[in-house]
């Protein structure tokens, strides 16, 4: 695959062994790569299936238990296996160590482990799905998860073990963070990518532990009829409830924090332009990172909570919408007076800014309890939450794949066939998902197999949205591949960025960097440092005169 | 009190909607302005500061008090104004009036009950009068179900063993559809029923005519109504297509292969017992998923039950 | 970059002293995640109790306090004897180091033993959790919840201290490898923080179940 003499880390050794029982932060972020395209593939299908199926109101691929085996799968897939792995798994691993100019995380024997759970956990997925399936939406809601057919227990053993998963990438990252920067990287020197996946790091520590126990729970109810969910005997499905969300909610941010630091990269190197309030991007993430543990109850307004808890949930809801608000304002005035570029990492970050704006402002209207009261459990939720998730992480997952695949493997794509699908996902996400909101106004629910003729146009329009989504990621996966064997070779920094993975060959060498790294500059000085030839350039102020020296670093 | 709806909300027929309508639509306009500032802004700034051939050196304002400040406290004043606003509502939306009138409202797989004070009682079909407040008791005989009427702006979940407790007030006669909005299997999409907002008068007869339904009419007919007042055709055809239970076409003295192996004819009393106690004996190819009727219907009921599926036989 | 590197130093790490930093960060961050899996069954036995008041005083009267405090001073035990094994390899004495790692694996042993004479009287007399409980005799609301949870929690707190006898049994065989000195004994101290959260988690459980009221 790689044609350069150089040693680097994917020619560093040879054969399966040497990926199988690798150490190397690098080839674990490949090995995750392959794991989990492989079912973002998988849920992607899923989702044309569904979509495919609400084409019409009556049976056009599989009947309704079949179809609520899809849309769980598709949920349940998309959710464990794809969007909460996605950007710390893969770009994480890759990215982190060396954007902090450490040789590697701080326990590369754990690292390897996650990726050894996360496939364990996905083969228990896997094996509900050939042994009867799920048909419980991937929440897993009480008491319906408990009386259903179908192999319940070995999806929820799936996403149990996937926790630990999670939580060891977690665990990894804070370590990394804390005890392996470079000399001279202070926090403040730190990229905002960092500080993204230092505050999802937080949240998959404190969170995922009551994911586990609420799905240990949910499995001993099940198996063994303990009780404590079945009202029949003294137990409370909203109980259920409460401990699901109480997870899913801060997860929720475990998906989107990491996006939010990869487009604060890609938007200060595309513009060339230092980043607009670094230490309020950093501090709004932690921020976000804690108060998402207390909004967990905005998910039930209509479970007949009190109006007390209510109103709590619904402030804080608003509260922790504002910081990423602020974030918003921050990347717009980032652009301001800079030198942008449109090459394809940035049009997912502008993808990012629209699909995310929407998804952002709808989050309000659902916050707002009477309004949530028409729209939940609706289609407008599930807009929302596509918006949020896939014009959110996914835009920024595939912004920061495009950045830093260069770096990955030392490959550059078809830049005109990159831009040209940015173009196409973003109109085919807009035509699938915008009529959904409007198809939640109007009162249309979600999970449903079948529905009301009047809501049809808009199913069948959505639908044909989905093909086009399908057909933008197929030209991607399509030159994506291509590059691997046809690609032309990538410089060192292809972007001209400041931040430390780019002052490394592309791909890296086997422990990251020749020398130590030692970090002076800061990651976005964009008015003082410009990048000619993989080399620095300072800009040098004497006496009101301005003159240039090159510095090699 | 009356909207006929927009492109994207449907008719606003309650007390509640319009308040709830009001909030949406001011959401809608604030957002996108703050939309167009931010999302436009860049894309502005995308183009007007585009790069030129080679790379510079760019400005290193990094922060702007002023502005920093302004940008977090008018979007939270938005925020505090849309929180309160939307609190105030869902107050109203929680506390039924004094007056209303209740019906008791249960819930399960895949239909709804409703029983009024005196006793009458639907399926699927909740006639209430128009201009009157109506306080719903709510509950579920097995899995959590959800009671969404979009022309009323109302939701509430209905749990089992618990009651749940909400309220609308129609402001226009007519039909108006009620989804069930939590995912309750296989037949959760066809929990669909209709509120049926009347005249008071009307509601009045309903009323009276509630407790002596069927009489005066030949069994077949009646059995007819009951197919479709008790929801049976949620799960049972009568065009011959199997849906989540067997078609009721041809049904009747037909022998059916069970799920454990046997052979079933399919005479009055299998069907008794299948309406009674549905998971006695399975049709080979369904799931054990219909719910008893015990208690929901009585031996009067069955008789016109089995003289409908009898009449099926003879192609009527 | 010293060219006389120590075994026990990973490629990745600068110095020895950085390495034993991060490993004992990581540590504590595990255990924050292990007592938050505990403190979720912790909020579902405050809810239960909650609803239930009466019935979890009478129905924690069936279990036997007496040996509920054995285990608690067998486990208190157990936790120092690990203190004393790690203070011994801190004076480089492996052979006491390893005596008192061995006696700690046998403490929890006796942990086990009480908590399985616990257990089959109370499988004997019908007091299990959910849907298999039989015993007639306890007032109040919904008796079999009590014992769902204390199943539930004394079952995973069990599965705790084997998890934690794997541990030490395995730093016990690399002790008596002579892998450990004053110089490197972090795998030891990670052991031993971790036996003592498994204490910490019982000292909680034992006056939550067999304290009540």
């Amino acid at each position: 695959m790689n044609t350069s003499s150089e040693s680097n880390y994917l020619n560093a050794s040879r054969g399966w062994k040497s990926w199988l029982f690798t150490l190397d932060h690098k080839r674990i972020a490949i090995l995750y790569f392959f794991a989990i395209m492989f079912f973002f593939f998988v849920g992607g299908v899923l989702a044309l299936l569904i979509r495919t199926e609400l084409l019409s109101p009556k049976q056009v691929l599989v009947g309704a238990e079949t179809y609520n085996q899809l849309f769980t799968l598709h949920g349940a897939i998309m959710i464990f296996l794809f969007i909460i792995p996605g950007i710390p798994a893969i770009l994480g691993n890759f990215v982190l160590p060396l954007m902090i100019g450490a040789k590697d995380v701080a326990f590369p024997r754990l690292n390897l482990a996650s990726w050894y759970v996360y496939m364990l956990g996905s083969l228990f997925a896997l094996y509900s799905i050939v042994t009867g399936s799920v048909d419980t939406g991937w929440t897993f809601y009480t008491p319906y998860s408990t009386t259903t057919s179908g192999s319940v227990i070995s999806m929820t053993l799936g996403v149990f073990i996937l926790g630990f998963s999670s939580i060891f990438t977690g665990l990894n990252f804070i370590v990394t963070i804390h005890k392996l920067r470079a000399p001279g990287m202070t926090w403040y020197k730190m990229p905002l990518f960092a500080w993204g996946a230092y505050a999802t790091s937080v949240i998959q520590i404190l969170a995922t532990p009551v994911l586990g126990i609420t799905m240990i729970l949910l499995i001993l109810e099940r198996a063994f009829g303990i009780g404590i969910f079945d009202p029949a005997m003294g137990g409370d499905p909203v109980l259920y409830q409460h401990f699901f969300w109480f997870y899913s909610h801060p997860a929720v941010y475990i998906m989107i924090l990491p996006a939010m630091g990869i487009i604060s990269e890609v938007i200060s190197v595309f513009s060339h332009k230092k980043i607009f309030g670094y230490k309020a991007i950093a501090f709004s993430s932690l921020g976000i990172a804690l108060v998402s543990f207390l909004v967990w109850g905005h998910h039930m307004f209509t479970s007949g909570q009190s109006e007390l808890a209510a109103m709590i949930f619904s402030f804080l809801t608003f509260l922790v919408g504002i910081p990423s608000g602020i974030k918003m304002f921050n990347w717009m005035a980032t652009m301001y007076k800079g030198s942008v570029s449109l090459e394809s990492p940035m049009l997912y970050a502008m993808s990012f800014l629209f699909l995310f704006g929407i998804g952002g402002f709808t989050g309000i209207m659902l916050g707002a309890l009477s309004v949530d009261v028409h729209l939940h459990d609706t289609y407008f939720v599930v807009a929302h939450f596509h918006y949020v998730m896939m014009g959110g992480t996914v835009m920024g997952f595939l912004a920061g794949l495009h950045y830093w695949w260069p770096k990955m493997w030392g490959r550059m794509y078809n830049e005109a066939w990159a831009r040209i699908t940015a173009v196409i996902i973003f109109i085919g996400f807009n035509l699938t998902f915008f009529t959904q909101f409007i198809l939640g106004t109007k009162g249309m629910p979600r999970r449903y197999y079948t529905y009301m003729d009047q809501y049809q146009p808009l199913h069948a329009f959505s639908s044909v949205g989905s093909y086009i989504i399908g057909l933008g990621f197929t030209i991607m996966a399509v030159y994506l591949i291509h590059s691997l064997f046809r690609g032309k070779a990538a410089v060192k920094n292809p972007w001209g960025a400041l931040t430390l993975e780019w002052t490394t060959s592309s791909p890296p060498v086997e422990h990251n960097f020749e020398l130590q790294p030692v970090v002076v500059d800061g990651p976005y000085d964009y008015d003082r440092i410009r990048i000619e030839n993989d080399q620095r350039i300072y800009k040098e102020v004497k006496m009101k005169s301005e003159t240039e020296t090159k510095v090699g670093l | 009190m009356n909207s006929p709806g927009s492109f994207y909300l449907p008719a606003a027929s309650s007390t509640m909607a319009p308040e709830v309508d009001a909030l949406l639509q001011f959401i809608v306009v604030a957002s996108s302005i703050l939309f167009a500032i931010v999302v436009f802004g860049s894309f502005y700034f995308a183009v007007r500061y585009r790069r030129r051939k080679g790379s510079t050196f760019t400005d290193g304002k990094d922060h702007n008090v002023r502005l920093e400040i302004v940008w977090t406290v008018i979007p939270s004043i938005l925020a505090f104004i849309v929180f309160f606003w939307g609190f105030n509502s869902y107050l109203k939306m929680n506390i039924a009036p004094a007056n209303a009138i209740e019906v008791k409202t249960t819930a399960q797989k895949w239909f709804w009950q409703f029983t009024y004070a005196n006793g009458a009682g639907s399926t699927n079909e909740l006639v209430v009068p128009v201009g009157v407040p109506v306080k719903l008791l709510m509950s579920s005989k097995d899995v959590i179900h959800s009671f969404y009427v979009p022309n009323f702006r109302m939701k509430m979940d209905v749990l089992p063993n618990r009651y749940s407790l909400t309220w609308f007030e129609a402001t226009q006669t007519g039909e108006y559809d009620l989804f069930c909005t939590e995912f309750c299997g296989t037949g959760h999409s066809s929990m669909l029923g209709k509120i049926k907002v009347v005249s008071d008068t009307e509601f009045r007869d309903f009323l009276n005519a509630g407790s002596a339904l069927g009489t005066g009419q030949a069994p077949e007919a009646f059995g007819a109504d009951l197919y479709k007042s008790k929801a049976c055709f949620t799960c049972h055809t009568t065009d011959g297509t199997p849906g989540t239970g067997p078609t009721f076409k041809g049904v009747f003295s037909r022998s059916e292969a069970m799920s454990d192996g046997s052979t079933q004819l399919v005479d009055e009393n299998y069907i008794r017992e299948s309406i009674l106690n549905p998971q006695a004996k399975i049709v080979s190819g369904f799931q054990p998923v219909m719910p008893t009727y015990q208690g929901i219907i009585n031996n009067t009921e069955i008789d016109a039950l089995v003289a409908y599926l009898k009449s099926l036989n003879t192609g009527q | 970059m010293s060219n006389t590197q120590a075994a026990y130093l990973a490629h990745h790490f600068s110095d020895a002293e950085q390495q034993r930093e991060s490993a004992k960060l990581g540590m504590w961050i595990f255990l924050v995640t292990e007592i938050l899996l505990f403190s979720g069954l912790f909020v579902f036995y405050a809810v239960f109790r909650a609803w239930n008041p009466d019935m979890f005083i009478n129905a924690h009267r069936f279990l036997d306090v007496r040996l509920g405090a054995l285990n608690t001073i067998v486990l208190i035990s157990s936790s120092l004897t690990v203190a004393l094994a790690i203070r011994s390899l801190q004076l480089n004495d492996q052979k006491n180091a390893g005596r008192l790692l061995l006696t700690t694996i046998l403490l929890a042993s006796v942990f086990l033993v009480v908590k399985y004479f616990e257990y089959s009287h109370k499988i004997h007399l019908g007091l299990l959790p959910g849907k298999y409980f039989s015993f007639q005799g306890i007032e109040g609301t919904n008796p079999h919840v009590f014992f769902s949870v204390y199943f539930v929690i004394t079952g995973l707190h069990g599965l705790h201290v084997i998890a934690g006898m794997l541990v030490i049994s395995w730093v016990l065989l690399r002790t008596w490898q002579g892998e450990f000195s004053s110089e490197y004994y972090t795998p030891v101290e990670n052991a031993g923080l971790y036996w003592h959260l498994v204490d910490l988690i019982w000292i909680f459980v034992f006056p939550l179940l067999y304290l009540v009221g």
